[in-house]
C-alpha cells in the first residue's frame, strides 16, 4: 500500500505541535527539552517527506545537518541540566527563579 | 567541487587557531594557563588579516553557491572579530579574579567566533542554520560557565531552552519553504516563490516563522524573557559578548532571509515587522526604567537597542530600489556603530564591578572618586541614548532618515518618543554618578591594561564616528545585498 506524502506531512505538523505544547505545559525541565526534541523530529520528518515528494536528495541531507545539531545541543543541554539539579537537587522550572525582571 | 580557498582562508585560520588553543590549553600546567590568551588574541588577529587581504576584490562565490564572500560578509566579519578581540581583553582579569577556567573560556569565544563568520557568508537556508547554532551552542556553556554560581546555571538554562525553542520553529518553518520551493537557496527562493503565487498562505506562514525563531536570537519582543536574565547571571564579559557579537550575527541571518529570499512578500511581512519593532523598543525601554542592576539595564536597553536595528525592515520595498538600499544601509551601519557603544558600557561595568559592584546604587558618586571612569561611562551611556555629538546619533539619525524616506512617519514618531524615554534611564545612571554624594565605595579604581585597552579603543571609536558619521554611512552602504 502507498501513504500519500500529505499524510506524513499531517502526522509531522501533529508532531510539532504536540511538542509545542508540550513545552508550554510542562514544567520539568527534562520534559520540556524532550518536547522540542520532538518538535525538531516533526522538522527531520517534514524535510525527508518533501524531499521524496520532490525525488530530491535535499531533504535528507537537511536531516542530517539538523540530526548532528540536535545531538550537540543535547550534550551540552543535559550537562547544564545536570550542573543545575547538583546545586539544587530539583528540576522543576517553576523552581528556577532566581532571576527575573 | 571546486573550492575557492582563499574565499574560506579566515575561517580556516580560525579554525586552526582554536585546535592550537585547545591542545595549548591540554599541555599547560594550571598555573600557566593565562597563556592561552595570547594564543588566542594571536589567532583572532591573524583571521583579522586574513580578512583584510579578502576586502576589496570582487565577490568570490563558493561551495555551490551556498558560501559567498562580498564586501557585506567581509565587513560584518571584521566588525566579529573586533568585537571578539574586545571581549578577549576584557576578559581576561576577570577571569583570573572570578577562578574560571580560562582555557575553555577562549576556546568555547573562537567557536562561537567561527559561526558569526560563516553565518556572514551564507547564502542558503542550510549553512545559515548550522552557523547559528554554532553561535550558539558555544554560547550556552559560556554562559553557564560560573558551574558552581547557581544564578550562571540558571543564565545558561534559560538561555538553552529558549534558543533551541527557536531553533525547532525556524526549522520547520525552513522545511516549509524548502517544500514550496524545492531549494534552499537564498536567492533561489526569492525566483520561485515569485512564480508559485498559489501557494501564498503557507509561504506567508513560513516566513513568520522563521521570523519567530530570530526573534528569539535578536531579542525581539515577545521574545525577549531569556535576555535580561542570562545576561545578569552569565560572567559579564559573555553577556557582552552575547549582546553584541550573537545579536548581530542573528540580525545578520534575519537580513540576508529577509532581503534576498523574502522581500517579495514583504507587503505582508511588513506590518508585523512594524508592530514588532515598536514593541520591542517600546517594551525594553519601559521596563529599563525600573532596573537597578547595571547589567540588566545594558540587557533591556539593548532590547530597546534591536527594535531600532529592526526598524528599517518595516520600510522594505517589494519592487526593490533606493528605499531597500538605504533600510539596508540604516540597519548595518547601527550595527557596526552599536557594537562599540555597548562594548564601552559593558566593559565599564566590569572594570568598576570587581571593587564597587553592580548595583546602580553603587555607582553613587563616582565622578568623585573614578572621575575617568566616570566621563567614559557617560560618554557610552549618552551615545547609547542617541545625544550629538556621540556615534549613536549618527546610528540613530540613519535609521530615522531610512524610515522617513519610506515614508512611515508614524515609525519616526514612535522611534522618537522612544529616544526620550530612553535618555531618563540613561541620565539616571550619569546624574548618580556626578550629581549624588560619593558613598562608600571604593576611593579610585584600578583598571588593569587590557581593560583599559577595550575602554579606550570603543572610546575612540565612539567619538570618531560620532565627529565623522559620513565614515559609517559610507562603509554601511558600500556593504548592502540590495
Amino acid at each position: 500500500m502507498r501513504v500519500p506524502g500529505a499524510a506524513y506531512l499531517i502526522v509531522s505538523a501533529i508532531l510539532f505541535t504536540t511538542g509545542a505544547v508540550g513545552v508550554l505545559v510542562r514544567r520539568n525541565v527534562l520534559v520540556m527539552f524532550m518536547c522540542i526534541e520532538l518538535m525538531l523530529n516533526a522538522v527531520n520528518l517534514s524535510f525527508v517527506t518533501l524531499g521524496r515528494m520532490m525525488h530530491a536528495l535535499d531533504g535528507q541531507v537537511a536531516v542530517f545537518f539538523v540530526l548532528v545539531v540536535a545531538a550537540a545541543e543535547v550534550v551540552v543541554g543535559l550537562a547544564i541540566i545536570v550542573a543545575i539539579f547538583r546545586r539544587r537537587a530539583s528540576a522543576d522550572a517553576d523552581q528556577i527563579n532566581l532571576l527575573k525582571w | 567541487m571546486q573550492i575557492d580557498y582563499a574565499a574560506v582562508a579566515p575561517e580556516l585560520v580560525l579554525t586552526g587557531a582554536l585546535c592550537i588553543v585547545l591542545v595549548v590549553d591540554l599541555v599547560l600546567p594550571d598555573n600557566r594557563k593565562g597563556l592561552i590568551m595570547p594564543v588566542s588574541l594571536l589567532g583572532v588577529a591573524g583571521t583579522l588579516l586574513a580578512l583584510l587581504a579578502l576586502a576589496g576584490d570582487p565577490t568570490r562565490t563558493t561551495l555551490g553557491g551556498m558560501f559567498v564572500v562580498d564586501s557585506f560578509a567581509v565587513t560584518l566579519k571584521i566588525l566579529f572579530c573586533v568585537a571578539a578581540l574586545l571581549t578577549l581583553a576584557m576578559s581576561y582579569d576577570y577571569l583570573r579574579k572570578e577562578g574560571i577556567h580560562q582555557g575553555e573560556f577562549y576556546f568555547l569565544l573562537l567557536c562561537s567566533l567561527l559561526g558569526m563568520l560563516t553565518i556572514a557568508s551564507s547564502r542558503d537556508l542550510l549553512p545559515i542554520f548550522v552557523s547559528l547554532e554554532l553561535v550558539s551552542v558555544p554560547a550556552f556553556v559560556l554562559a553557564g560557565l560560573q558551574k558552581i554560581d547557581v544564578k550562571s546555571n540558571e543564565a545558561a538554562l534559560k538561555f538553552f531552552l529558549f534558543s533551541i525553542l527557536s531553533t525547532a520553529v525556524m526549522l520547520f518553518g525552513m522545511s516549509l519553504i524548502y517544500g514550496i520551493t524545492g531549494t534552499t537557496n537564498l536567492a533561489e527562493i526569492a525566483v520561485r516563490l515569485a512564480a508559485t503565487p498559489v501557494l501564498r498562505s503557507i509561504a506567508v506562514l513560513s516566513v513568520f516563522f522563521v521570523v519567530v525563531g530570530f526573534g528569539f536570537k535578536i531579542s525581539a519582543f515577545p521574545f525577549q524573557w531569556w535576555v535580561p536574565d542570562t545576561y545578569e547571571g552569565s560572567p559579564v564579559p559573555v553577556a557582552a559578548f552575547l549582546s553584541v557579537a550573537s545579536k548581530t550575527a542573528g540580525f545578520v541571518g534575519l537580513l540576508q532571509i529577509m532581503f534576498i529570499a523574502f522581500h517579495g512578500l514583504a507587503d505582508v511581512w511588513r506590518p508585523f515587522i512594524a508592530a514588532v519593532a515598536i514593541l520591542t523598543m517600546t517594551f525594553g525601554n519601559l521596563v529599563a526604567l525600573t532596573q537597578r542592576h547595571i547589567v540588566r539595564l545594558l540587557a533591556y536597553s539593548s532590547i530597546g537597542q534591536a527594535g531600532y536595528i529592526l526598524l528599517p525592515l518595516a520600510v522594505v520595498n517589494v519592487n526593490g530600489g533606493s528605499v531597500n538600499h538605504e533600510a539596508f544601509a540604516a540597519s548595518i551601519a547601527y550595527l557596526l556603530i552599536y557594537a562599540f557603544m555597548e562594548m564601552g558600557a559593558f566593559s565599564v561595568a566590569v572594570a568598576y564591578g570587581r571593587e564597587g559592584g553592580y548595583f546602580i546604587d553603587d555607582y553613587a558618586g563616582l565622578g568623585y572618586r573614578a572621575p575617568g571612569l566616570a566621563v567614559v561611562m557617560t560618554v557610552f551611556l549618552f551615545s547609547l541614548a542617541g545625544i550629538p555629538p556621540l556615534a549613536g546619533w549618527a546610528a540613530k539619525l540613519f535609521i530615522f532618515r531610512a524610515v522617513i524616506d519610506g515614508h512611515e512617519y508614524w515609525l519616526a514618531v514612535a522611534m522618537a518618543v522612544n529616544t526620550v524615554i530612553a535618555l531618563f534611564y540613561y541620565a539616571k545612571v550619569v546624574r548618580r554618578m556626578f550629581f549624588e554624594p560619593a558613598g562608600d565605595g571604593p576611593l579610585g579604581v584600578k583598571v588593569p591594561l587590557l581593560l583599559q585597552a577595550t575602554i579606550a579603543v570603543s572610546t575612540v571609536m565612539v567619538l570618531l564616528v560620532g565627529i565623522l558619521p559620513d565614515l559609517a554611512a559610507h562603509l554601511a552602504r558600500m556593504s548592502t545585498l540590495v
